[in-house]
């Protein structure tokens, strides 16, 4: 009973937090309830006994990818007037395409049945020990090789932003390396010839 | 009780939001981006449910991938949106038409 209570408090402030993230007139806000629906599906992922993601989601989505939105959000000047002007324009198709995709989840969800049993009692996770123990014993055996990939992805991802980003102003005194490297002796160093001078 | 089509119906409400959300807004990209990270939370949804329901844990290792990959996306796009907005001094999905898609 009370599993189901808190199923839909949590399913109904994720929806209205999403549908928030639609509608919001500034993108400030946006970024906020998307905070809000993330909070919310931790929730409900903890409630589906999945609490590493839970926890990751919180933390990677929430503490760092969201602030990383925020930052953005904030660096950016954007015009707010212009900003939502073409909204009404648009909103038969993007309603009209939403309640199909609605339509049709809830006809083979609850028509078909998928052929799975559908239960309404979960049954009990079959791994021992604690979720996050099961995880990375999964992810360190089987998954190693995707897991390594994964790596490569992030550090992928950090070398295409730095280097989107970074630009040359003009005056901007920076390294040379290969200069420095292929400079030469002749090019630095001069060899004066001295008379010597005699102590009077 | 909550059973197995509740939650795939609340990530189908949830996708279908998003989608809506890519249909109505076509004057930020950033929005657009915040869509597709609600698309991606919506997928991870199914995952974790069809996880629990039908007791195997290899669904929890592909959601921790989908995370780390819409995690890498999301800097790359936002990457691009700065130097865009360096560029056009504006994000407008109307003004993005260079390529003449």
């Amino acid at each position: 009973m009370l599993t189901t209570i808190l199923f839909y408090v949590f399913a109904t402030v994720l929806v209205g937090s999403a549908i928030g993230v639609v509608l919001a007139r500034n993108p400030v806000h946006a970024a906020l309830f998307l905070v809000l629906a993330f909070f919310e599906s931790a929730a409900l992922w903890l409630m589906l006994e999945a609490e590493f993601l839970g926890i990751v989601l919180v933390l990677v989505y929430v503490g760092a990818v969201m602030v990383l939105f925020l930052f953005v959000i904030m660096m950016l000047d954007i015009n707010l007037q212009q900003m939502r002007s073409g909204l009404t324009r648009y909103a038969p198709l993007g309603g009209l395409v939403a309640a199909v995709m609605v339509g049709e989840i809830f006809y083979v969800v609850w028509m078909r049945h998928l052929g799975i049993n559908l239960a309404l009692e979960a049954p009990p996770m079959s791994v021992p020990g604690s979720n996050t123990h099961a995880l990375g014993a999964l992810l360190y055996t089987d998954y190693m090789l995707p897991f390594q990939l994964a790596a490569v992805v992030l550090l992928i991802a950090i070398v295409a932003a730095i280097a989107l980003t970074m630009r040359r102003r003009p005056g901007h005194k920076m390294q040379d390396v290969s200069a420095q490297v292929a400079v030469r002796r002749e090019d630095r160093l001069r060899i004066v010839k001295v008379d010597s001078e005699k102590y009077q | 009780m909550i059973g197995l089509p509740h939650f795939l119906m609340l990530a189908g409400v949830l996708f279908s939001i998003a989608v809506a959300g890519i249909f109505l807004n076509r004057k930020n990209v950033i929005v657009l981006l915040m869509c597709i990270e609600l698309m991606l939370l919506a997928v991870n949804f199914n995952f974790i449910a069809f996880s629990r329901w039908l007791g195997d844990i290899h669904g929890q290792v592909f959601v921790f991938f989908i995370l780390t990959v819409a995690a890498a996306e999301s800097a790359i796009g936002l990457a691009i949106l700065v130097v865009l907005f360096r560029e056009k001094k504006s994000i407008n999905v109307e003004n993005l038409d260079t390529m003449r898609g």
